[in-house]
């Protein structure tokens, strides 16, 4: 069996393990447009800031690809995939036979047509360790920096650029940052503490014009019409399924690449996981990318397992994120911010002095969200609760409790759910 | 694989399994030094949770799970299971983003925030049983082999 995986992140590892789960021979062949071995992605902003070196990005062990025979082709990117040969053509014109192939190419920053855009220099994305290194190549004459878009990558790349002690201004569209995880109260929470370490935080405005003579950057103008100085700009608007390569060959991609709960495509033999896929949801079964890493890694392991033959089907994305930001840790998960609130029941305690909130999203006694800001201790058993479907009616009180704990579930529960607590199995 | 398991009925709340796991978690390993000499106190990677001031009172630690929440959340690679199916974080290589925290729902990743590193519970590797279970004067917790679920 001729395994091919295009893609070398996390959904690629949870694959070659999942893989190796079942089939101890078949030859694994990995793909990646990369010149990296898999690295941890999200800690490029920790290298771009200085906080890391770079051979804490090796995501893996050392022996990782050699202990799972995988033949590993870097540097090297697909652009076509022909179904009915079962091969994969390369840039470099060779093409590659496979049984079965995942595709686990993640997603590519979306940059907008942004007038005054095209041919400045200094406008870069942040989503790999090559733009970590670029960004870091200028910062000595680096000194103001907007950043566009106020999600999870625009604040981990402000945070990199504010530790190398650059001026930075954050411009989001909507009302507060990190709207698709965080409710208002969690976005002020966070944003009061950036603006008090001097990162300008500017919400319900956008960049509609890039200033300057030639390749060089002077500033943006915003929608409001505020000018803001800057010599460079890192567009953080958001990442596209990377599947363009997938043009003109039978599988089905919608806005990411169609997965049934086997992460099997439209097209027997081909699979897709992590970033690039556009699996089920969690809570209403509909197909949406989910850009969320340990997703990707549960995919992944699902279509690896799938490819070789075992048995194992994903539950459905649930949308969680971990980020702390100048010292104020927060987690969130699941629905955060209803759009209907009346049918949910939703609970909160707030203590913006001290930058702790916390917020449970209930719906017909299940919980279903969570955000914390400040104390975050135990925040998984929200999440297991969450995927578990728990009634959580015996304490429902108590969930708001900093000390929430498993002593507070009922001992049915623990018994059962969480156990093995008290089992002799 | 041996894991670590607790009976409820049986726990005392005496907090002596984190006295144990300090202690094993320090350097000089005695817990006197552990508690009052040592620069920064090392963490217990147990957790006894009480309710009604302590009459019920149980033990939480890691499961070493066969499919690892914690790992596959953990962003650096810092957490692996090593061929035993012990479930280690290599504390160098965390870089304290609480990604596992988020992740376990057993609630079993302590954040050291002197260190700003997660720990866990590692099955005491320079042991033949782990200090929390020695240390446990009624066997709340038992060392034996047994699958997760």
């Amino acid at each position: 069996m001729n395994y091919v995986i295009i893609g070398n992140s996390v959904a690629a590892v949870g694959a070659i393990r999942g893989i190796r789960g079942v089939d101890d021979k078949g030859n694994i062949t990995v793909i990646s447009r990369e010149r990296h071995i898999a690295y941890g992605r999200p800690l490029i902003s920790y290298l771009l800031g200085g906080l890391i070196t770079e051979k804490r990005m090796a995501y893996l062990p050392e022996d990782f690809y050699e202990k799972n025979r995988v033949n590993l082709l870097l540097d090297a990117e697909v652009v076509g995939v022909d179904s009915t040969r079962k091969q994969v053509k390369l840039a470099a014109g060779d093409t590659i036979g496979y049984d079965r192939l995942l595709v686990a190419t993640g997603g590519d920053p979306f940059v907008p047509p942004i007038e005054g855009l095209a041919g400045k220099e200094r406008i870069f994305t942040f989503t790999t360790w090559d733009d970590a290194e670029k960004l870091k190549g200028i910062a000595a004459d680096m000194e103001r920096v907007v950043v566009i878009g106020g999600g999870l990558i625009g604040l981990k790349a402000a945070e990199g650029i504010h530790l190398l002690g650059k001026q930075i201004t954050i411009v989001e569209l909507a009302d507060r940052i990190l709207s698709a995880a965080f409710d208002r109260p969690a976005g002020r929470v966070v944003a009061k503490k950036m603006k008090a370490n001097g990162i300008d935080v500017i919400t319900e405005d956008t960049v509609v014009r890039i200033e300057g003579e030639g390749a060089r950057i002077s500033g943006v103008t915003l929608k409001s019409g505020d000018y803001i100085s800057c010599d460079t700009v890192v567009v953080a608007i958001g990442v596209r399924p990377a599947a363009g390569f997938l043009k003109g060959s039978t599988v089905d991609v919608n806005r990411g690449i169609v997965v049934n709960d086997t992460m099997e495509t439209s097209v027997k033999g081909i699979y897709a996981a992590g970033d690039v896929a556009e699996a089920s949801d969690f809570f209403s079964g509909q197909k949406n990318p989910m850009p969320i890493w340990p997703d990707a890694y549960i995919q992944g392991d699902v279509a690896g397992t799938a490819m070789a033959g075992g048995k194992k089907t994903y539950g459905g994305g649930l949308a969680m994120n971990s980020i702390e930001l100048f010292k104020v840790p927060t987690i969130s998960m699941g629905i955060t911010n209803p759009l209907e609130p009346k049918e949910f029941d939703i609970l909160t305690y707030q203590d913006m002095e001290n930058y702790q909130y916390r917020k449970i999203v209930l719906q017909d006694n299940r919980l279903v969200g969570a955000v914390l800001v400040g104390q975050v201790d135990r925040a998984g058993i929200f999440s297991g609760l969450i995927r578990e479907k728990v009634d959580v009616t015996p304490f429902k009180e108590q969930l708001l409790a900093p000390d929430f704990g498993i002593i507070h579930l009922t001992k049915e529960i623990r018994n059962t759910l969480f156990a093995p607590y008290g089992k002799v199995a | 694989m041996k894991r670590i398991y607790t009976i409820e009925d049986a726990c005392i709340g005496c907090h002596l399994c984190e006295v144990g796991c300090i202690t094993e978690h320090s350097q000089s390993k005695d817990p006197v030094r552990a508690f009052l000499h040592e620069p920064v106190r090392s963490i217990s990677r147990c957790t006894v949770e009480e309710l009604d001031g302590g009459v019920i009172s149980l033990s939480t630690t890691c499961r070493h799970c066969d499919e690892p929440d914690c790992l596959r959340a953990c962003i650096s690679g810092a957490i692996q299971k090593n061929d035993a199916g012990v479930v280690r974080i290599d504390t160098e290589q965390c870089v304290g983003c609480w990604s596992c925290v988020m992740a376990c729902p057993y609630g079993a990743v302590q954040r050291n925030l002197a260190k700003k590193k997660a720990n866990k519970c590692d099955l005491c590797p320079d042991r033949k049983s782990p200090a929390c279970v020695d240390a446990c004067p009624n066997r709340a917790l038992v060392y034996k082999e047994g699958s997760q679920k």
